[in-house]
């Protein structure tokens, strides 16, 4: 099975990269579809009717969606099996900047829009960073040498990475990333893991204590002037 | 001034696809060459720009007309669609506005980068040339998204033909951002660029070499001049240059009495007070 993690801010172009990677997939390439996001979310419904695949759902709620898409990763991988799907497409919700859901084995596409600001892809480094492709969505809304400063904004980040220029509301371009879907190897046997390093999040307001400032809380924290955060507690 | 470029020289075909309700387009190739200038016309929403916009993506049948673009007869290598710097096209877009965050040289800065690094010499250049379309006077310090939509449409032009700097020029309307658009037009010329220009303006319609007529979004007819129309091009002219005449009174904030000839009698500024 080949495995598929999608990624980027909210209102990317996400859903429509994914719909034009499903209508362009190989007959053979039976998808499922995953989305995970916090609170709201129709892809799956959207989805199921466009092209008749098996989709399912996950919000996370008062957890980060990438930490949840992590946690559910592995059922949905024996979803999909079970079902003889040999594709799993998820959807992050991307609303986590610090975290990636890249795992080893999977094809990781970061989805950024090209009206996104110049600076974007500098703020969201370690979803690009950690990705394999970057699509750059909604390059119809721009100027030629808009996307091109916008293009060499995100090599500034990401020196070497394949970056796909697309108005995925039409698929323009995207015959670049179906190639590289096409070239990716199926999971091999060997244990999924995380690409990245989770980030600390362990303190005391992840547990529920709402007071403000370090001095009320334990485990990482940080003070205004330090330049690192430390750790306080035992 | 981007006549001593060193590019190599481009033949680009346009292989054509179906037009809105999926019948064949009225021609089979159009092969555009150095020195070449096409202008493209058709109502609004007849598919112009789909057009030049499947020129400035080499398409190969994945947009919406199915259309095929080949340079030198094949499909272009991939550096030529996915590189900037290999690209042999620049393209004007009718997009009056510029949302990047940076000032306009940083801007151009990081065009440079993208298109041929180590040009850094050319900002001034490129600010001097934008400001001779443009009545307002563009700097090097201005926020790209501060810029009105005639400062944007002639930054972008001066910033194609010289950071750019390539064979293949296309442009979507550049009549229409209040520019001088004369002025544009000899700065293009004279290379041995293939100029693309989608227009509503009779003159530039017409003085092309080749005029595409787009209905449906779809290519109707190519209709290539045969003399015929010089004079109807030299009266344009005329009128032409009448009407600018007449435009730049008006801007300038003059007040007219009676018909156009005493409109065109007036000397700029005369019975105005301005600055
Ligand atoms: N013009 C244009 N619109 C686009 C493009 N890509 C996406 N859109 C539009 O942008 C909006 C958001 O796109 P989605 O695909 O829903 O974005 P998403 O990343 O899935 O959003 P969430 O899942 O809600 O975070 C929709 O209205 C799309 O039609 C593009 O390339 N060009
Ligand atoms: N051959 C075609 N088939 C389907 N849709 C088309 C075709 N050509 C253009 N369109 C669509 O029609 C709309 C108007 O086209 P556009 O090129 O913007 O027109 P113009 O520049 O002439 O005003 C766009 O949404 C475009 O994608
Ligand atoms: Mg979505
Ligand atoms: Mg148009
Ligand atoms: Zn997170
Ligand atoms: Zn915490």
């Amino acid at each position: 099975m080949k495995l598929l993690i999608i990624a980027g801010p909210p209102s990317g172009g996400k859903t429509a990269v994914i719909r034009q990677i499903i209508k362009n997939l190989p007959e053979d390439a039976l998808p499922a579809f995953l989305k995970i996001d916090v609170v709201h979310a129709t892809e799956d419904v959207e989805l199921a009717e466009e092209f008749g695949i098996p989709v399912k759902k996950v919000y996370s709620g008062d957890v980060c969606p990438d930490h949840m898409g992590i946690l559910v990763l592995d059922d949905a991988l024996n979803w999909a099996k079970s079902l003889s799907r040999n594709t799993l497409i998820i959807e992050s919700a991307g609303l986590c900047l610090r975290c990636t859901p890249y795992t080893t084995g999977s094809l990781g596409i970061a989805v950024i829009s090209a009206i996104s600001g110049t600076n974007s892809p500098l703020k969201m480094a370690p979803l690009l960073a950690l990705a394999d492709v970057a699509v750059v969505t909604k390059t119809d809304l721009i100027s030629q040498a808009e996307k091109e400063v916008f293009r060499e904004s995100i090599r500034k980040v990401v020196p070497s990475i394949d970056i796909v220029e697309t108005n995925a509301v039409q698929g323009t371009g995207l015959r670049y990333l179906m190639r590289r879907i096409d070239n990716h190897p199926d999971m091999g046997s060997e244990p999924v893991v995380l690409r990245g390093s989770p980030p600390l999040g362990v303190c005391t307001i992840c547990i529920g204590k709402k007071e403000i400032g370090w001095k009320n809380h334990f485990g990482v924290i940080r003070p205004l002037d330090m330049p690192e955060p430390i750790y306080r507690g035992d | 001034m981007t006549q001593k470029s060193t590019i190599p020289e481009f033949t680009l075909t346009i292989q054509s696809g179906k037009n809105r309700f999926g019948e064949k387009e009225g021609f089979d190739c159009i092969v555009i060459r150095p020195g070449d200038t096409l202008s493209i016309v058709g109502p609004t929403g007849s598919g112009k720009s789909a057009l030049i916009n499947d020129i400035e993506t080499l398409a190969q049948g994945d947009t919406v007309t199915g259309r095929y673009i080949l340079i030198n007869g094949e499909v272009p290598p991939e550096s030529f669609v996915r590189e900037p710097a290999f690209k042999p096209i620049a393209l004007i877009t009718q997009n009056t506005r510029c949302l990047a965050d940076l000032s306009v040289e940083e801007f151009l800065i990081m065009h440079i980068r993208a298109r041929r690094p180590g040009r850094e010499y050319l900002l001034a250049e490129t600010i001097n040339l934008a400001n001779t379309f443009t009545g307002e006077e563009i700097s090097l310090k201005s926020r790209m998204s501060g810029l009105s939509g005639g400062q944007t449409r002639a930054f972008m032009i001066a910033d194609a033909l010289i950071i750019g700097d390539t064979p293949i020029l296309l442009l979507d309307e550049i009549e229409n951002a209040g520019i001088f658009k004369n002025r544009v037009m000899q700065s293009i010329q004279g290379g041995n660029k293939a100029v693309v220009l989608v227009t509503h303006d009779p003159y530039l319609a017409l003085t092309a070499d080749r005029r595409i007529v787009m209905r449906y979004g779809g290519v109707s007819s190519i209709i290539e001049p045969t003399g015929q129309e010089q004079d109807l091009v030299e009266d344009l002219a005329l009128i032409d240059e009448r009407l600018n005449k007449i435009r730049e009174k008006i801007r300038l904030g003059t007040a007219f009495s009676s018909g156009s000839s005493e409109a065109l009698m007036i000397a700029v500024g005369q019975g105005v007070t301005y600055k």
